[in-house]
């Protein structure tokens, strides 16, 4: 079974869903229950299928495994190269595994235009999968821009009021860090003559071109991270798009950015990432302070949510230009975790949006008395987005900061105080929303989970605490592929000190 | 066995709370006190084969994070420190369930309630049984995320809210020190194991590091990150600030995690990292430092006092005070001494106010109890017991590791080992003061209550006073029992490993020979300050009040705690939310957003509105236009052609 092109099956699987709702006819009301119902048995068993390929990677080697390659382009010699690595390997998992929890929680809170509803998200899995999956940057590139359109569409069509104002804002933002992006490939496939990914990585580029191409890499990476100051896009999309919108916003979309950086920039521009790490950093502790405590005064639980992700994410790219051991499998752990537990904490929003329609803080209080397995699950993806031990947060910002110690310590002094800032602002929602007297009349009658809530939860829950305790499941199988990505990169600028002593 | 002890509480903690509605409260309390007796049980077994077999354990469970060369296990380690550490944890923790059984019998949410304190019992137990870095601070977190469930668990009080944001906050401050710590000692030792890091610290006594643009001494900026962590956790001067808030929680709480055990992690991290902390003197110096102050400085603010929790909750900071001056004249040994026998009667007496509460129908302010020791009686002579253990009144507990501290400080022949000394025996006297006060106040003189309080005042059910006893018996018995051994002449073959004191520093061996004075100073002290508190508060009543008029300044000092919060409130709370408004309003929303996309947008408005005035529709605008161009072409054909 191993030699069945496995990554083309999950990344395709969803598209035929999707065919397969568009061919739904019937009333408004069959279609809707046969579309949702599609939609979720397609993203099973397409996280079926993508368990296959946890099961059949080798954690042994750092070459990219499970490839599918055809010839596509010939004569530009551009290929359909599909195929993974210790890197990208859990974040198509993470997009299988969070795809049907998004419908599943989707259920009921979606009621117009159900079967374009699930056709997005559908589509929006096979772009996703699609783009942790492309080895040949022209492949890369149509998907890394074909998840815009189906994110569009959904906040802009089942978003909340202002939902066409963040659509837009959303839609600009990334695409114009794209157009730079598409700029650089195309430098790069003109100077190497393909677009390869395993080639290009192999090629080395002059320092003052890696320094262009590291820029407009930046930019649209940046965007999308997203990294002060140009993360201004996320609160608004946040509060306007749906609760699952947000958990795949959250969970996976912000995710490419630092893919982004651990595929193409750091190995392909070793040089320039070395030159920019500062830069890096600086906007990173900016990003981890400023924003956490944008957090703390925030009155709208997803927009806190929304500034927690931007302080979590700072972490992750100081870890990544850390580059130690540490700091690089902390920052990958620390994406799949925040993954995790920023798309449950968004539904947990939601889940409380669903019966009182508001997100403001101030309108709710005392939920324990009601809801106390509510209250119970809260709690614990609140500790993990604090970083207790024992949870999956802690795991990825304690490695990244140890690692990140080892060659910078005033990073790690600043960014650590993102841990108390963290603490304050989860810990003050979560008093303001759960704890206190239930005094509102409206609140007095609301339901605690039901069983699709807790179905949606329980896996969540599951891999949260797995995470915590046991992480070596995960970081095993990254050992090999970022030992090669630091050694390469070590590599890179010892060859150039090696020229400049030579030449002095 | 070793592994059972640990994690039977875990057990209990996730039955009591996953199943809580279907086994019921009664469930929930076996379930619960069942397993950590039976955890208690078996940490008899274990310390009799650890420490007097002289058989350490380590037991590997299975790896937990590995990067790189980083490579943590979860794993537990059983030599004599933990063993004495185990013992405590288990058995108060115990008396702790048992009582509550009769405390909490009122409250609608037993089951939760039983849950987290059996789920502080086992993170308590995880951080005494590490054996590296990284799993201690799973334990430190761990307490911590215990005691924040906990002071807050009357959820619906404003007042219990904050108190538990503002533990957890205060802790993070220390963790985030503890933290860099870790990072500090993977950095220097290349692990985070301690036995690997205890004997690479040899070799790397005479290093330097740059960390934070400054070179330091290795050993010294680990050893004082680390220490930050245990300020935060033992509530030392600074960092002391949620402690006395904390007393928002059940009283049983109080006295498990507030008095007994999790404040005092702090003291068993900075001696389980004694191979560290002994190779440098100025980390040493500053535990001394800090230890003393804050010895002092709570006993003066658990002097002016009036709830009864609180004076407990600042004679405990006062106490732990105590425990670091001694770690800091590397008398570590007489630091666990205290700490152990502190538990007994520390615990005693919050579970002895918990009954004196239980009985005044929840009046917790002693300006209105009183005479009330009649009817109580049995309270009333525990209450007693503790205190004369905490005074350090001769042959109770007290007295055995008090003396032993204060002895150990003269013994260290240091200038900051004389200042500890003296700021200790002046701490003696208002120790023996404020708990004298509390109780001529609590149980002595006019009933100040009213009379609807006074009538129903009773005695503690058997569930709440037999535990009370158990403890008494400890602090009575601990001091004079444990004294050879933790101290005495047994000292090395009874500790083994576990601690190490390089030569040189040998403040228990001179305290053995401390002149007379020294020995019988603190006990002299302490009966004076036993005297003053019944001249102030029974033979002169207006005393107290004229000095409190006469130095108003002083007593409000004093009464509003030194002002630690509201500096801090001033410093750090109100900027925070100032400084984070700002940012949003002004930063992401004025500048980055109106500079960026909001400003792109409104100047490409601006620009298209601009351009649409030129589409005006009227023809004779676009043939003026035209004719404007066609000059302007002709024109410039003509310049260039002639």
């Amino acid at each position: 079974m191993s030699d069945w092109p496995l990554l083309t099956i999950t990344t395709f699987l969803p598209l035929v869903g999707a065919l397969f709702i568009l061919t739904i006819r019937g009333t408004p009301d069959v279609v809707a229950r046969n579309a949702r119902n599609v939609a979720l048995l397609t993203s099973l068993a397409t996280f079926l299928v993508s368990l296959l390929v946890w099961v059949y990677f080798d954690p042994n080697t750092a070459a990219f495994q499970l490839v599918d390659k055809a010839r596509w382009l010939p004569g530009s010699n551009i290929s359909y190269h599909m195929g993974v690595d210790g890197i990208s390997m859990f974040f198509v998992l993470l997009s299988t595994f969070l795809t049907p929890i998004c419908i599943l929680a989707s259920w009921e809170a979606i009621e117009t235009r159900v079967k374009e509803y699930m056709i997005s998200f559908l589509v929006l899995e096979t772009m996703m999968v699609g783009m942790f999956c492309a080895l040949d940057t022209v492949l890369f590139y149509v998907f890394f821009e074909g998840v815009l359109i189906p994110m569009f569409i959904i906040i802009g069509v089942w978003g909340g009021p202002r939902r066409v104002y963040a659509a837009f804002k959303f839609f600009l933002y990334t695409l114009a860090g794209s157009v730079l992006m598409l700029l650089a490939l195309l430098a790069m496939y003109f100077q190497a003559g393909t677009t390869d990914i395993p080639s290009l990585m192999a090629h080395g580029y002059p320092f003052e071109m890696q320094i262009w191409l590291w820029l407009a890499f930046f930019v649209s990476f940046a965007v999308k991270v997203p990294m002060w100051p140009v993360h201004t896009w996320l609160p608004d999309a946040h509060v306007e798009a749906p609760t699952a919108g947000s958990v795949i916003l959250a969970g996976v979309l912000l995710k490419m950015g630092a893919y982004g950086f651990l595929r193409f920039s750091v190995p392909m521009l070793p040089l320039a990432s070395e030159y920019f790490t500062p830069l890096v950093y600086t906007l990173s502790i900016v990003a981890v302070v400023y924003t956490s405590l944008v957090a703390l005064v925030q009155e709208d639980m997803k927009k806190l949510i929304a500034y927690s992700s931007v302080a979590h994410m700072g972490f992750v790219t100081i870890g990544i230009f850390a580059l130690t051991p540490q700091a690089v499998e902390g920052a990958l752990f620390q994406m799949l975790s925040h993954g995790i537990v920023s798309g449950a904490l968004f539904l947990c929003v939601g889940v409380v949006y669903d019966r009182m329609h508001t997100r403001e803080i101030g309108r709710y209080g005392g939920l324990v008395q009601r809801m106390p397995k509510y209250a119970a699950v809260f709690m614990l993806f609140m500790l993990a987005s604090v970083g207790l031990p024992g949870t999956s947060g802690f795991v990825g910002e304690f490695l990244v900061l140890l690692g990140v110690f080892q060659v910078n310590s005033w990073v790690a002094l600043f960014a650590a105080s993102g841990l108390i800032l963290g603490a304050a602002y989860m810990l003050y929602l979560y008093r303001r929303v759960v704890f206190g007297k239930l005094v509102r009349e409206d609140l007095r009658s609301i339901l605690d989970l039901s069983g699709r809530e807790i179905a949606v939860f329980a896996p969540l829950v599951a891999v949260v605490l797995w995470m915590g305790i046991y992480p070596s499941s995960f970081l095993g199988y990254m050992h090999a592929s970022v030992a090669n990505l630091i050694d390469k990169y070590q590599l890179a600028l010892s060859a150039v000190d090696a020229v400049s002593m030579a030449a002095r | 066995m070793y592994v059972a002890a640990v994690f039977l509480p875990l057990i209990g903690a996730i039955v009591a709370g996953l199943f809580g509605r279907w086994i019921g409260d009664r469930g929930a309390q076996v379930v619960t006190c069942g397993l950590v007796g039976l955890s208690a049980i078996l940490s008899i077994p274990i310390f009799l084969a650890v420490v007097i077999g002289g058989q350490p354990q380590s037991i590997e469970l299975f790896t937990w994070m590995q990067s790189g060369s980083l490579d943590a296990s979860w794993a537990l380690k059983f030599d004599t420190l933990t063993a004495v550490m185990l013992i405590v944890v288990t058995w108060v923790s115990f008396m702790v369930h048992v009582y509550s059984i009769g405390y909490m019998h009122h409250d609608h949410s037993i089951p939760r309630f039983q849950s987290y304190l059996s789920l502080f019992t086992f993170f308590m137990l995880m951080l005494v049984t590490a054996d590296n870095l990284i799993q201690l601070f799973f334990g430190w977190e761990g307490v911590g995320l215990a005691s924040y469930l906990l002071i807050g668990f009357w959820y619906e009080k404003p007042s219990a809210n904050a108190a538990a944001i503002k533990a957890f906050i205060v802790n993070r401050v220390g963790d985030f020190g503890f933290a860099l710590g870790i990072f500090g000692a993977f950095f220097l030792f290349d692990s985070v194991v301690f036995d690997a890091i205890f004997a690479a610290a040899p070799d790397k006594a005479a290093e330097t590091v740059v960390f934070f643009g400054t070179e330091w001494h290795a050993i010294t900026i680990i050893c004082l990150l680390l220490f930050v962590g245990a300020m935060g956790k033992s509530a030392q001067l600074g960092l002391h600030t949620w402690l006395p808030d904390a007393m928002e929680g059940p009283t049983p709480v109080s006295a498990l995690i507030h008095a007994a055990t999790m404040v005092t992690a702090g003291v068993f991290m900075v001696a389980r990292m004694s191979p560290l902390f002994e190779y440098s003197d100025t980390a040493l110096t500053v535990v001394t430092l800090v230890g003393a102050f804050t010895a002092i400085f709570a006993a003066t603010v658990g002097c002016v006092q009036n709830d009864i929790k609180r004076i407990i909750a600042y004679s405990t900071c006062s106490q732990l005070g105590y425990m670091f001056f001694a770690i800091g004249v590397s008398a570590y040994q007489a630091a666990i001494f205290h700490l152990m026998t502190h538990a007994f009667f520390k615990a005693l007496l919050f579970l002895g106010a918990g009954s004196v509460i239980h009985a005044m129908s929840d009046e917790q302010d002693i300006r209105r109890m009183g005479g009330i020791w009649r009817h109580i009686k049995l309270t009333w002579a525990l209450m007693w017991i503790g205190s004369l253990a905490l005074a350090g009144i001769p042959f109770f507990a007290g007295y055995f590791s008090k003396d032993m501290i204060l002895e150990a400080a003269w013994g260290a022949h240091t200038p900051v080992g004389t200042l500890a000394f003296w700021l200790g025996i002046g701490a003696a006297f208002l120790t023996a003061f404020y708990s004298w006060r509390l109780l001529i106040l609590t149980f002595h003189g006019q009933p100040r209550a009213d009379e609807h309080v006074m009538a129903h005042v009773h005695e503690s059910p058997p569930v709440m006073t037999v535990p009370l006893i158990v403890l008494a018996i400890g602090a009575i018995f601990a001091g004079f029992v444990g004294y050879e051994s933790f101290v005495g002449h047994g000292m090395q073959e009874f500790w083994g490993n576990s601690i190490l004191v390089l030569k040189g520093h040998d403040a228990i061996e001179n305290a053995h020979h401390a002149p007379f004075w020294v020995k019988t100073l603190p006990v002299f002290v302490a009966l004076a300050g036993i005297a003053m508190a019944y001249l102030f508060y029974m033979f002169a009543p207006a005393l107290p009040k004229m000095l409190a008029a006469r130095f108003q300044g002083a007593y409000q000092f004093l009464l509003n705690k030194w002002y630690f919060d509201e500096l801090y409130d001033f410093l750090f709370v109100k900027p925070a939310f100032v400084l984070g408004q700002g940012f949003w309003k002004t930063g992401d929303g004025a500048l980055i957003d109106g500079l960026g996309p909001d400003g792109v947008a409104a100047a490409s408005r601006d620009i298209a509105r601009r351009m649409s005035w030129l589409q005006s529709g009227y023809v004779y605008h676009y043939a003026f236009a035209m004719i404007i161009g066609v000059a302007a072409f002709v024109t410039w054909y003509m310049f260039n052609m002639g």
